[in-house]
């Protein structure tokens, strides 16, 4: 029999010369006669490890990593593929304790199976949801999902189950599902992940969605930076179909649902759900005023089913092993799991999948291992570039929806970006108004103009100029962005540009207040 | 003007998009993964077989980010500048790239390279990150990218 070596196929992994890895396995495998299968996985989404060789022996997967192609030959005389010791050997994969400490629902499969393999799929509990939603009628899954409380994982955190219900019972010829893979927040790569590593998961979900609310045709829009994930979930997808588990007559259900991958283009703002749906119909991709909402008018407007990637994805699960199996994760409104993603300046950075209610500070130290230049961190912007910087004191906080928004900060995506005390935060601030600037839509003048403006009077406050004038001019304009914005792009950049100012008032030129020094 | 093998490309490209809802988008990236770039007379045809305004072409072209207006240098070099690039030195990298090419951004005089930012790749937990001819590299330092960039031959 062969010997079963991992290789993942993740872009990280990639990045990192994983491709060159297998390739020098490959062949050195063959010079020495070696009978070897090479899977490429997932990612385990412990990054600093990546690429992350395994080998499967009968005790289980062995780790080794971080592995160069340098290093194949090493590997392979000290007989790695045996599970030898070696340098670089971690040990069973499955008793690290970064992966052993997380509780992984939606990412369960993640860098353990083949991600295009059906068989792979179906042996780790996939299509389970799907099969169980068939035997449901479409209000009692989409109960399944309210039961469940899933909120919309996208960054707004609204109920998916009220969506779905609303689009169930509006009647039309045709609704859509549309999936929003743009991730284009820094510190995120979970729908990344997501579709490189397990793409079946998110076509369960959809097809879930579909077969719930009576759509039948299905569109996954992903960002131009993903080239990577937009090749495997086409490939997926016509697996999947050619299958049976999507397409025509579902699973001898009689019922259809076709998806397609639509290639976005790189703006920032199409991220929002309904430049999305502009930009799907192959329009410029400027925000609609709400209402109508989309579920009740969305593309083409059709009822429309839009979420984010891992909503879709933790669907599966709750259906194939009910909603109260998820609640028994999270804290209060918050239910079940997030897959947190711990990047920047970090030792330890990766994906983290956990129930709601864990702290930064878990996440920084027990995880992350503290910063990677080893110098203290000093402020960690949570919830992608409209997210709040968030200072020590806030470190203690639970995550979940609510008590984060009661300390003024948001949870989004999950993504976490670390900065230890090199970063001038002043600078950064000045960073997200240039961002908005560069990406805002241009449909309103709070945001289109008022970026502009924010970017001139931060370079004057960096050039000291009169800074207290300058910082209530700032204020005021923060104020009117917040409060005449039609999109979160406009409403939202006041918050990493204000927490920078009220947290780090230092770095703007203007004294610490007493009370903070203490 | 577009050449007569162009405008074959195009044409081919717009019959078998035109029919697909918003085919615009789709039609589009066709179009510059065949000639690395939109050329500026593609508009009118498309807007034709769309029964679009050439204005209103053009407004879908400008908006994104994406689409190129001109063919681009031999070699495409694109480093993150966001968040969690910056906090592990994407700033010096940029610059560094910058003096290296002497450009500041854009296509070099000898149209070797191209060298543009980009707003996040997904490799944040192994930043900074950037892209050398669609290939995506991590954690990259000066040496890092004095050796991708120099391996073809671009660097003066
Ligand atoms: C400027 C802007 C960018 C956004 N970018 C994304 C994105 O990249 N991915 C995403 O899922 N949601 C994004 N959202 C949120 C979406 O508008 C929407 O709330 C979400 O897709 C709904 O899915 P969910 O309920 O499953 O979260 C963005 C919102 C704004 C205002
Ligand atoms: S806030 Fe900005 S991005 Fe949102 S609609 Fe207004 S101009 Fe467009
Ligand atoms: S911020 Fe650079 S890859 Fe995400």
């Amino acid at each position: 029999m062969s010997i079963r070596i991992f290789v993942p196929r993740d872009s990280a992994a990639l990045a990192l010369g994983a491709d060159q890895v297998a390739a020098a396995l490959d062949v050195q495998a063959r010079q020495r006669g070696l009978d070897i299968e090479l899977v490429r996985n997932g990612s385990r989404g412990m990054f600093w490890l990546e690429p992350l060789v395994e080998v499967q022996t009968p005790a289980g997967r062995v780790a080794y990593g971080p592995v160069a192609p340098g290093d194949v030959q090493d590997l392979l005389d000290a007989q790695f593929q045996t599970g030898a010791a070696h340098r670089l050997c971690l040990g069973l994969t499955q008793a690290l304790t970064y992966l052993r400490q997380q509780e992984r629902l939606t990412f369960a499969r993640m860098g353990v199976t083949d991600p295009l393999s059906l068989a792979d799929y179906q042996a780790h509990e996939g299509f389970a949801g799907l099969r169980r939603a068939l035997a449901l009628s479409p209000s009692e899954i989409v109960q399944q999902v309210l039961d469940s409380g899933l909120r919309g994982r996208g960054g707004a955190a609204f109920p998916a189950g009220i969506k779905w219900k609303t689009v169930a019972a509006a009647s039309s010829a045709q609704k859509y599902i549309v999936c929003n893979a743009d991730e284009g927040d820094s510190g995120t790569y979970s729908d990344r992940m997501a579709m490189e590593g397990d793409p079946f998961m998110l076509i369960e979900g959809m097809t879930i969605a579909a077969v719930a609310t009576g759509a039948t045709q299905g569109y996954i829009y992903i960002r131009s930076e993903y080239p990577h994930a937009i090749a495997t979930m086409r490939e997926a997808i016509a697996k999947a179909s050619a299958a049976g588990f999507s397409g025509s007559n579902i699973l001898k259900s009689g019922k259809t649902f076709h998806l397609e991958v639509r290639k976005a283009a790189g703006a920032y703002v199409c991220g929002e759900e309904t430049a999305m749906l502009e930009s799907i119909e192959g329009k410029r991709g400027v925000v609609r005023a709400k209402p109508p909402i989309p579920a009740l008018k969305g593309l083409f407007g059709q009822p429309s089913v839009i979420n984010n990637v891992i909503t879709f994805a933790s669907v599966p699960i709750i259906l194939a092993r009910g909603a109260a199996y998820y609640t028994d994760y999270g804290v209060g409104r918050s239910s079940g799991t997030l897959p947190f993603q711990l990047t920047g300046n970090i030792k330890h950075g990766g994906l983290i999948e956990k129930a709601f209610g864990i702290t930064l500070r878990q996440l920084l130290f027990d995880f992350g291992g503290g910063s990677a230049s080893g110098r203290p961190i000093k402020a960690v912007q949570v919830g992608g570039p409209l997210g709040a910087y968030v200072p020590e004191r806030y470190w203690d906080v639970p995550m979940d929806y609510e008590a984060y928004a009661a300390v003024g900060v948001t949870v989004g995506h999950g993504g976490i970006v670390v900065h230890d005390d090199t970063a001038d935060l002043s600078r950064l601030a000045r960073y997200a108004m240039e961002f908005c600037a560069i990406e805002s839509c241009g449909k309103c003048t709070p945001c289109r103009i008022g970026s502009t403006r924010g970017v001139e009077v931060l370079d004057r406050i960096a050039a000291g100029n009169n800074n207290a004038k300058q910082v209530e001019l700032l204020r005021d304009l923060c104020d009117t962005m917040l409060h005449g914005s039609l999109c979160a792009l406009g409403s939202m950049t006041p918050n990493p540009v204000l927490s920078a100012l009220n947290h780090y008032p230092q770095d703007f030129g203007l004294a610490v207040p007493v009370a903070e020094i203490a | 003007m577009l050449t007569e093998s162009q405008q074959q490309i195009i044409q081919t490209i717009v019959d078998g998009k035109k029919h697909l809802p918003g085919g615009l988008l789709p039609m589009l990236h066709d179009i510059q993964d065949a000639l690395g770039h939109i050329p500026a007379p593609a508009l009118g045809l498309i807007a034709q077989e769309l029964n679009l305004s050439r204005a209103e072409v053009h407004g879908v072209v400008t908006f994104y980010h994406f689409f190129r207006h001109e063919p681009a240098g031999k070699q495409v070099v694109q480093i993150c500048r966001a968040e969690a690039c910056q906090s592990m030195g994407a700033d010096k990298l940029w610059e560094h790239a910058c003096s290296r090419l002497n450009t500041q951004g854009g296509t070099t005089a000898d149209g070797a390279v191209t060298l543009e930012p980009v707003y996040c790749l997904g490799l944040c937990s192994s930043s900074p990150a950037m892209v050398v001819d669609e290939q995506l590299h991590a954690r990259v330092d000066t040496v890092k990218f004095d050796r991708l960039v120099a391996a073809t031959g671009s660097v003066a």
